[in-house]
């Protein structure tokens, strides 16, 4: 077992971009959870982070979108954004291609990905490392979900990748941590940005918790439009999620509308069996 | 200039194309300030799109059905703050309709 953390987290460009347009009791509530997202993850001691993340045009396009892809190098630059707009300053993220080889060929086994060996980072993965990885010191390795584009891969395929991620984790000597990011219900960069649909976002992470398969994967794309706004189409990172959980429950540490921040911001953990050191 | 009687889908693949491309390199942003004309050349757009983006008409693209993921880093590219880049879109609904293709010609709560 070398899996030693999951977790899912909000991603929005707000959150670092807009902080100073939110209401400063509920967001700095955010900013601790974060922090003590942080603390859990590097008191689980990892020597690699997955972040599964649904990027929104930063290096998939329409003219050859994957479904799902991974990174396989050596290095990441990032944010993409213009770093005033999003409050984050354009750095090198270090990679493990080694490490994101190997995993690759194993997921190969039970899900097709594709492998970039070049790859930026947008917002959805960069405002998850300003907060939980602030010294950029771990070697990050970024997992893509499209949730841009339709046609979108089903929610049962996120759920296979989920499974055939942890499934390479457990496989690799290394500590892996994984982090999926995406919004629930929300409407980014639309004029409905900042309506969030709370009724649905609690039911969904009722279900995220209870990681039950059958309940988390039955939402139609048209229901999570309907509901939830094209932002919804993101759950499916927190579908891979639950299903690297291998059936553990999920833990809700935070969650909040903060519509300046365009979604209800979440923190999620599912608590990992411990390692017995050596 | 290609005939403008080819579908919409297609034409806004290849107006969400050249916004995209825009958005992320410098050389296009030059040409975009220094030859729009010939820019605009090099993709297969119809002549209301182009007029369009001559306009700087942010609220039209959002109708046309630009994907707001990469409108927004547009918008901002003109200077729009957040809140100007959302009255854009609401005043671009309002002048020409409901979103016409794309991902929010499913929206029904158009404001």
């Amino acid at each position: 077992m070398s899996t030693v953390f999951i977790g899912v987290c909000s991603h929005g460009p707000g959150i670092t971009g807009r902080a100073g347009r939110a209401d400063p009791r509920v967001r700095d509530e955010f900013y601790r959870s974060f922090e003590r997202m942080r603390a859990a993850l590097e008191a689980a001691r990892p020597d690699a982070l997955v972040v599964v993340a649904a990027e929104h045009f930063a290096n998939f396009f329409m003219n050859n979108m994957p479904a799902f892809a991974m990174g396989m190098a050596q290095y990441y630059d990032g944010p993409i954004e213009d770093e005033k707009w999003l409050a984050i300053q354009r750095r090198r993220v270090p990679g493990n291609a080694n490490l994101s080889r190997r995993l690759i060929g194993a997921i190969l086994s039970d899900v097709d990905l594709a492998y970039a060996e070049e790859w930026k980072f947008d917002h959805g993965v960069m405002v998850p490392l300003h907060f939980l990885t602030p010294r950029y010191d771990l070697p990050v390795i970024p997992v893509n979900i499209n949730c841009q584009g339709p046609p979108l891969s089903p929610l049962t395929r996120a759920w296979a990748l989920g499974e055939a991620l942890r499934r390479a984790c457990d496989a690799v000597p290394e500590r892996i941590a994984i982090v999926a990011t995406g919004g629930i219900s929300h409407w980014p960069a639309t004029p409905d940005s900042g309506k969030i649909n709370e009724a649905w976002d609690r039911e969904f992470l009722r279900r995220w918790s209870l990681n039950e398969r059958d309940a988390l994967v039955s939402y139609t794309d048209e229901e999570t439009y309907r509901d939830a706004g094209q932002g919804g189409f993101e759950i499916r990172t927190f579908v891979a999620a639950a299903a690297a959980g291998n059936g553990a429950k999920g833990e809700i540490w935070f969650y909040e509308p903060i519509p300046i921040f365009a979604v209800g911001c979440t923190i999620g953990v599912i608590p990992v069996e411990a390692v017995v050191a050596g | 200039m290609p005939g403008s009687d080819y579908n919409r889908a297609m034409s806004l693949y290849y107006l969400q194309k050249f916004l995209y491309q825009l958005n992320r390199d410098a050389g296009v942003q030059r040409r975009f300030r220094e030859d729009l004309e010939g820019l605009l050349g090099d993709y297969d757009l119809t002549d209301e799109e182009r007029a369009a983006i001559r306009a700087r008409d942010v609220g039209l693209l959002y109708v046309f059905g630009v994907n707001g993921q990469i409108l927004m880093h547009y918008a901002a590219l003109l200077g729009l703050e957040w809140n100007e880049y959302l009255e854009a879109m609401r005043q671009g609904v309002r002048r020409h309709g409901p979103v016409r293709a794309g991902l929010y010609a499913m929206t029904t709560d158009q404001r």
